[in-house]
């Protein structure tokens, strides 16, 4: 247990299902955990963090502007996840306050379930699953066909490391690449659309892996799945909001568009009760990250960014506030 | 060529049904109550027999068709033709090489995720409601663990391209080394299993291969590593499968065929790190389409003097 005086203090936020850092941090830092007291977390932030200059959050937790009114010393906000729509940008800009987030930690598991719900859509796993655990092969026989999933043309929303790692596994499927982004990436081998209308129209399938921002919320809209088509599938590993998600459980149950991979949803974990009786669906708990690997990675950038922090060495993976 | 008798063992595809009717006498086997009976009536006109995985031609239906010239399969695999017979008799055997090893391929690589990202648990997880309870637990990563493949023909390289892609290393076990393949070989299907945190069953159903993955192997690959097949029933031992996961000393299985189709040991409806599929490795419009027009033109080049599409003997 780190217990010198000169022992840098951390503020630590996380749901007692996520303690997995709990221990390398506390064997590193002065670890103030905000499980350890029951009183409300303004009180508790105003009575001990006061000369906080890091803090650490991990899960879903809102970093607001009255929360770091809280932390008059903070200096540094270290996000155990990739996406920080939950964060105050602004805010911690104007306080001058550094944000890292996880960076590649996930990359690789997000990637894989991307790619895994990619083929689950198309070649009706679960729903195959599911016919011969209730009986139904044995009584039925015939399973309806799937689509085939090599040389389908994919369409990646968002090239950052997520994007790039599915586009990369898809590559040994000889699937067709395409992908748009807020610019053009020349060093990238595939071919780009400026618009998401256009990437929906030339494409079977549209992989979500962008993060969410004013300018994305809703980005896959009525129009965006009408241009897809009625064989098309959308498969969402970024987060709920880029999905009009009204719009898209009418287009599913009208067979608007072929079929849909979810791992993410608008109001966690309230799911749209229409999608559970559809068999072209597949649906995920927010479960893309969700692995040992993954938590490890979390947890070494987490320590990594902190330890430059300290030592006044370059951050790893700051997040651009603008 | 209308009069020409093709006797279709079982329904296996609607196209297909279709595309022969319009060339051919298309008798339809599964129809007739009475199969001596009606083999009985047809046996002078039946010039060719159209097969798939679940039935084909033993020696005891290739004996009641004296007039038998072609078997063409709807299938890549030839466990249930007796070639032997075929072979000595001088009856042609054709099946559907190359047109499905993709979709075989992609499948086994989708089985690996649902398996180890349990897929079709989380489906059943947010379906029934449990989400609003909470969390679902961690699951087993896939890129970079060490992928084993019995059997490296034509799925079996496909699968190892698409591994590759996830950062998997490849090992594999088969017959003979290949020379010019950058996998890592192993000299038996135990050591394979050793060194492999997924092991795929990707070989021929032989008399060789029945049973090749065995208890032994099973042990071998142990409660941290998974088996995935989409070869045939038979290369598993069933039961000792069964037991071994019900054991708990099999981390897991992904099955898209079983010893007995459609009959799946009930035991396994209850485990949560199986993953079932009804044989659809090739299940897919395109290529079911694909491997139905391998048959006709076969059945096509046979009856008019032309050489066969994808003959095996």
């Amino acid at each position: 247990m780190a217990g010198a005086s000169d022992t840098p203090l951390v503020l630590l936020h996380r749901p007692p299902s996520l303690d997995f850092m709990d221990e390398i941090l506390s064997r590193n830092f002065r670890i103030l955990n905000t499980d350890t007291s029951s009183e409300p977390l303004p009180i508790f932030l105003s009575r001990h963090a006061s000369s906080a200059r890091a803090f650490v959050v991990v899960g879903r937790f809102f970093v607001t502007a009255e929360i770091l009114s809280y932390l008059p010393s903070l200096q540094l906000l270290v996000c155990g996840s990739v996406g920080f729509d939950h964060v105050d940008l602004a805010e911690c800009k104007r306080r001058g306050v550094v944000v890292t987030n996880a960076r590649n930690a996930f990359s690789d598991d997000v990637a894989d379930c991307a790619v895994g719900l990619l083929i689950s859509v198309l070649r009706r796993i679960p729903a195959g699953d599911r016919f011969i655990r209730s009986g139904d092969w044995e009584k039925y026989g015939e399973f309806r066909l799937g689509s085939k999933v090599s040389g389908k043309r994919v369409g990646i929303l968002g090239f950052g490391s997520i994007g790039s790692f599915v586009a990369k596994r898809l590559e040994g499927f000889d699937c067709v690449i395409s992908y748009n982004s807020r610019s053009e990436k020349p060093s990238v081998p595939y071919r780009y659309y400026s618009d998401i209308l256009s990437l929906a129209a030339n494409n079977d399938v549209l992989v979500l892996c962008c993060s969410l921002t004013e300018q994305t919320h809703h980005i896959v809209n009525r129009e965006v799945m009408e241009s897809l088509g009625k064989d098309g599938v959308i498969i969402n590993v970024g987060r709920g909001k880029l999905i009009d998600e009204k719009e898209m459980v009418k287009c599913l149950v009208d067979g608007v568009i072929g079929g849909a991979g979810l791992d993410v949803f608008e109001n966690e974990p309230a799911v749209p009760e229409e999608l559970f009786g559809l068999e072209n669906v597949v649906l995920s708990p927010h479960s893309g990250v969700a692995t040992q690997g993954s938590l490890d990675n979390v947890a070494e950038i987490t320590l990594a960014n902190l330890k430059a922090f300290f030592s006044n060495r370059p951050l790893l993976s700051p997040v651009q506030l603008d | 060529m209308e009069s020409i008798g093709v006797l279709m063992m079982c329904p296996m595809n609607s196209y297909l049904e279709n595309e022969l009717q319009k060339r051919f006498n298309l008798l339809r086997y599964w129809t007739s109550p009475e199969k001596s009976v009606f083999l009985e009536t047809h046996r002078n006109s039946i010039r060719a027999v159209v097969g798939n995985a679940f039935v084909g031609a033993d020696a005891q239906l290739i004996n009641d068709l004296p007039k038998l010239e072609i078997v063409s399969s709807f299938s890549v695999g030839l466990d249930k033709i007796d070639l032997g017979i075929c072979k000595d008799k001088g009856i042609r055997v054709t099946n559907t090489p190359d047109v499905l090893t993709e979709d075989v391929a992609d499948l086994a690589i989708g089985l690996i995720l649902a398996l180890l990202r349990r897929l079709c648990e989380c489906d059943r997880y947010v379906r029934s409601g449990k989400w609003k309870q909470g969390d679902f637990k961690l699951t087993t990563k896939f890129s970079g663990k060490s992928v084993g493949i019995i059997g490296l023909g034509r799925i079996g390289t496909a699968i190892a391209k698409r591994a590759e892609a996830f950062s998997c290393p490849i090992n594999y076990y088969s017959r003979t080394v290949k020379p010019d393949v950058a996998y890592k070989y192993y000299p038996t299907v135990v050591d394979l299993a050793k060194n492999s945190d997924i092991l795929v069953v990707a070989c021929p159903l032989s008399d060789e291969t029945r049973h090749i993955v065995n208890r032994q192997v099973m042990d071998a690959l142990g409660p941290k590593s998974v088996l995935i097949n989409i070869g045939r029933g038979p290369h598993v031992d069933e039961q000792e499968l069964v037991k071994a996961l019900t054991e708990g000393r099999l981390g897991g299985a992904a099955l898209d065929v079983f010893e007995k189709e459609p009959h799946v040991p009930e035991e396994l409806f209850g485990l949560e790190n199986v993953v079932l599929l009804p044989h659809v490795g090739s299940g897919t419009v395109e290529t079911r389409n694909a491997m139905a027009d391998l048959v006709v033109g076969n059945l096509e080049a046979h009856f008019s003097g032309k050489s066969l599409l994808t003959p095996v003997v």
